[in-house]
């Protein structure tokens, strides 16, 4: 815990941060390139579900970009902690910087899973809790961006999307939890549950592959777009040092 | 011929909408990266420089003034 707390304390420096970020990004980047060409590969060879046939082959895009957009929520929701609470400098980077691609692995959710509804509940889209509250989850990120977009001080910004984002994680219990507490077109739980998973090893290897393979190029592009947010704040820094030498 | 399994084109659009959204990520980060660091590169080419570089390069000619 003192090692986890010293290493927060030594990244809180976005020099040193910058660095770190530079000689991890090629390694994460080559694992998940790996990673991916060994999921893709059992997902293509992954035998057909006795009652969904090959349709089950959307679950390997859909399942893993459902948990990153409730993952980057929650990853959020500690930066908004670590804005409101511990003032922490990288917080707002890390929040600002995951919004847009929480709301790519939502948006590939929401796609994903009415392209595989329409085969197997006969519509692309049904006004039930799980779909309901993940389209929610969507707008949130929008909103999110939005806001960052929109208000001009970056610490006023911070602080508003830090309350949203408090807020809007009331959405991920809601989300996970819907399908027991109403009844809804979508299936329960059949990953994590008690009593053991549901699916056949055949399918669930493939499918914990491309969640590993998803989760990696999530880190990837996150300390990518965090690198990217620390260069637009020395930029802004250095046209604000402009523009006052030369008044 | 192999047979086409059932529903083929839906699984083939959710994979394409998976590289197009994967590739739109990549191309993001990327492409924002080269704009910060060419626009970074310009201001520093016209002598702007951030305080603590431009404090830290006071700090070595003043200890450089006083070795001499």
């Amino acid at each position: 815990m003192k090692a986890l707390a010293m290493t927060l304390t030594d990244l809180a420096n976005p020099s040193r941060f910058l660095r770190v970020a530079d000689a991890a990004m090629p390694w994460l980047a080559g694992a998940t390139a790996l990673v991916f060409a060994y999921a893709l590969m059992r997902a293509m060879l992954a035998p057909d579900d006795y009652q969904q046939g090959a349709t089950v082959k959307i679950m390997f895009l859909h399942v893993p970009s459902a948990w990153l957009g409730m993952l980057c929520w929650g990853l959020m929701t500690v930066a908004a902690l670590g804005t409101l609470v511990w003032r922490h400098p990288l917080a707002d980077v890390t929040a600002k910087a995951a919004a847009p691609i929480g709301a790519a692995f939502t948006l590939l959710c929401l796609i994903t899973g009415s392209l595989w509804g329409r085969p197997e509940w006969g519509t692309y889209w049904v006004w039930d809790a799980r779909l309901t509250s993940e389209l929610l989850l969507f707008l949130l990120y929008l909103g999110v961006i939005a806001v960052w977009r929109t208000v001009e001080d970056a610490s006023r910004a911070a602080r508003a999307v830090a309350i949203l984002t408090l807020v809007g994680a009331i959405d991920l219990p809601i989300i996970k939890f819907s399908v027991d507490w109403w009844n809804t077109l979508h299936q329960g739980a059949s990953v994590f549950r008690l009593g053991g998973s549901t699916i056949d090893r055949t399918i669930l290897i493939p499918l914990f592959a491309m969640t590993v393979a998803f989760t990696l190029l999530f880190v990837t592009l996150l300390l990518a777009a965090m690198r990217n947010e620390i260069l637009r704040r020395r930029v802004r820094t250095l046209h604000l040092m402009k523009a006052s030498a030369a008044s | 011929m192999m047979p086409q399994p059932e529903h083929i084109d839906f699984i083939a659009a959710a994979y394409a909408a998976g590289a197009v959204v994967i590739a739109a990520l990549i191309a993001w980060v990327t492409l924002d990266y080269r704009a910060q660091r060419r626009t970074l590169a310009k201001l520093e080419m016209q002598g702007i420089s951030r305080r603590s570089a431009s404090g830290r390069a006071e700090t070595l000619t003043r200890a450089a003034k006083e070795d001499a």
